[in-house]
């Protein structure tokens, strides 16, 4: 599903990832746990291709294909989602546009016809009614108003309209209760099969005990310094991450 | 409107735009009314303000980001007797629905054009042309009484050469259900015309009505609109006043209002300007009547090397007036936006409020926007604010709507049609549909 090989990766000159090596496959949930700044969101960024981040070395082979030159709508459109850390408000555009484009954008790029306002409307609300999504959201503009929460929910939401084959929540449970959590991990869960996978990126085991991860790697300063099972992920609540400060 | 050549900035003298002197000398004996006295002095007045002042330039502090000289170099012939076919009605109305629609091209009333529905008593809707042969006696006390001022060089132009235009008389109490569309349409059929509309509104007290310009070019070429609208809004009165500017692209649009508010008098209007090489749209508001409201919004959206100025002036003379200002725009490429807004608070105009909020969004690295709020306040019991911002679109927001396979261009389109939502959203609401 995702193959990434040394990546090298820069934010105005300064090196942020530092030969990276992942490797995800179909049907996996793999979980990325790190101290902060060592690179998570970076990687996720560059990953979906967002401007200002320059890859200086290394690929990233998604479904056998280097998406590294594709622009970010295109990587969507194979079917990567990024569950932003900071999902981005946009006055004026309202929630139900912003689905219905994004549903119909990604149909289009995979050969499907359009959805109708109604139609688009009826998987909207669907996938609402079993993440356990208020209504009051698709009416509001984008993010607009919405509780660290609701943000998150909204983000999960996004994911199920448009099924990813592979998802990348960059930490889509900082702030949560325990309710939306749930509702996170029932998202994500939702979407497991033979054919997609997720990386999930967190800096909490509490997630893990709902989305329980195939395997779990530490990112500290760019790169990822071990890897292991789900249990890596308990001896990190433990031990933190202290031991590998100096491990890169 | 590509920057002129510099020698053309650092002539001095102005020059005397002979050519518009000129047609007035050629055409005074047959403008319309030209045998009323109290007309040809008005015009001898405004011909004589024009040659001394010439076309404006930015040596004018109204004028500041706006020369009028290109017009020099461009030979407008005036409008004379001409019927010029036109194929398709540019209206904004809804088919089928009736109401009223009067039409003009290249300034000159179109009766075989329009349509003149059923109209309640006491309102009275004639052309200029018409009235100054047919009726002068009704214009005396309102035509040319508002428009008054210094050192307005395309008004007295106007006033000069005007040969036909709207006049709107809403009687006393009168409500209008249906919008007055009047469409002017800009035509070239060989050389370029200049024409100069002349607009007189009238509502008298506690009267109602919705009008609606519509202005569109036939896209035959250039074409010079210079129009001025007297508005007199009396006691208890609302005009809601609706403009979209979509002349040519080769076209100047010179546009000036004078309003007058008196008691709890309403005027609301709104511009939509997508049109034109070079337009601009001056309104001037004065509130001389206590609890006198005024709105004046308007959404810009400009291309290529399109110059746009919009010029205000609100004048809160009198208490408890109240005034909205909203102008948005988006500029694109080498286009430039100029939007000067002055709020005046008289002495005796305590209690009163004024707003004011221009907002730009910047497409390219030379589109610009030149914004100067006034405000000007002399009474101390009052509420004012006024701001300014332009920018560029939000890059988190475009990478964050691509990241979720919306393309870069349909993104953009979202982000910009979300900036300017608000203000069109006036004209969905009225259901019209701009083209
Ligand atoms: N836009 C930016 N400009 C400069 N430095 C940045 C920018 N974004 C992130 N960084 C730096 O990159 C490093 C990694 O950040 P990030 O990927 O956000 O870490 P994490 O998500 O693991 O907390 C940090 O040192 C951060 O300061
Ligand atoms: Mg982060």
């Amino acid at each position: 599903m995702l193959e990434i090989k040394s990546l090298h990766a820069t934010i105005d000159g300064k090196e942020i990832l530092r030969g990276l090596d992942l490797s995800i496959a179909a049907g996996e949930v793999h979980a990325i746990m790190g101290p902060n700044g060592s690179g998570k969101s970076t990687l996720a960024y560059v990953m979906t291709g967002r401007e200002g981040y320059q890859v200086t070395d290394g690929e990233i082979l998604f479904k056998g294909r280097d998406i590294l030159a594709m622009t970010p709508e295109e990587r969507a459109g194979e079917g990567l989602f990024l569950a932003f850390q900071y999902p981005v408000e946009i006055p004026g555009v309202p929630n139900t546009t912003f689905l219905k484009e994004a549903l119909n954008a990604v149909r289009q790029y995979r050969g499907e016809p359009p959805l109708d306002a109604m139609q688009s409307l009826r998987l909207v609300r669907q996938k609402m009614k079993e993440l356990g999504v208020t209504e009051e959201l698709l009416k509001r503009a984008v993010n607009v108003g919405f509780s660290g929460g609701e943000k998150k929910r909204n983000e999960v939401l996004q994911m199920a309209v448009l099924d990813p084959a592979l998802a990348v929540l960059d930490e889509t449970d900082s702030g949560l209760d325990i309710d939306a959590l749930k509702t996170v991990a029932d998202g994500v869960n939702a979407l497991r099969g033979p054919e997609r996978s997720a990386l999930v990126i967190t800096h909490y085991q509490r997630l893990l005990d709902y989305i329980v991860p195939d395997k779990v790697h530490v990112l500290a300063a760019g790169r990822i310094v071990r890897s292991g099972g789900k249990e890596l992920a308990q001896e990190l609540e433990q031990s933190g991450y202290a031991a590998f400060a100096g491990a890169a | 409107m590509p920057p002129l050549p510099a020698r053309l900035r650092i002539m001095d003298a102005p020059a005397p735009a002979l050519s518009f002197v000129d047609q007035y000398g050629a055409s005074r004996d047959d403008l319309p009314g030209s045998a009323l006295p109290w007309l040809s002095a008005l015009r001898e007045t405004a011909i004589a303000d024009f040659a001394a002042d010439g076309l404006p330039t930015p040596r004018a502090e109204a004028w500041k980001y706006t020369s009028l000289r290109p017009l020099e170099k461009l030979a407008f012939e005036p409008v004379v007797n001409e019927t010029i076919s036109i194929d398709k009605l540019p209206t904004l109305l809804p088919h089928g629905q009736g109401g009223h629609r009067l039409v003009f091209v290249n300034g000159t009333f179109r009766a075989d054009l329009s349509l003149l529905g059923d109209f309640p008593d006491g309102v009275e809707v004639n052309s200029l042309a018409d009235l100054l042969t047919h009726d002068p006696e009704t214009l005396e006390a309102h035509l040319g009484r508002f428009g008054v001022g210094e050192g307005q060089p395309m008004l007295a132009l106007n006033t000069a050469l005007m040969r036909d235009g709207l006049v709107l008389h809403i009687g006393a109490g009168v409500m209008v259900p249906m919008p007055i569309e009047v469409i002017y349409i800009g035509a070239t059929p060989d050389t370029p015309r200049a024409f100069h509309p002349r607009n007189l509104i009238v509502l008298e007290p506690g009267s109602r009505a919705t009008v609606i310009e519509h202005h569109a070019g036939l896209g035959t070429g250039g074409y010079l609109a210079n129009s001025v609208s007297e508005v007199l809004v009396e006691a208890g009165a609302a005009l809601h006043h609706y403009k979209v500017q979509a002349d040519d692209i080769d076209a100047f649009h010179i546009a000036t209002s004078h309003v007058r508010l008196e008691k709890d008098a309403v005027y609301d209007s709104f511009t939509l300007s997508t049109g034109a090489r070079l337009s601009r749209q001056e309104i001037s508001v004065r509130m001389v009547g206590a609890g006198a409201e005024c709105h004046l919004n308007g959404a810009y959206m400009l291309r290529g090397a399109q110059h746009c100025d919009i010029t205000t002036a609100i004048e809160h003379e009198a208490p408890n007036t109240s005034s909205r200002e909203v102008f948005k725009g988006v500029i694109d490429d080498t286009a430039r936006a100029v939007f000067q807004g002055r709020i005046v608070v008289h002495p005796k105009a305590q209690k009163s409020d004024g707003h004011q909020l221009s907002r730009a969004l910047l497409l390219s690295d030379r589109a610009e926007i030149d914004a100067k709020p006034e405000l000007e306040i002399y009474a101390d019991d009052v509420k004012c604010s006024h701001g300014a911002t332009a920018g560029d679109l939000d890059h988190a927001a475009l990478f964050y709507l691509r990241s979720r396979g919306i393309p870069e261009a349909t993104a953009r389109h979202l982000l910009i049609e979300a900036f300017l939502t608000d203000t069109i959203h006036k004209i969905a609401a009225e259901g019209l549909c701009p083209a």
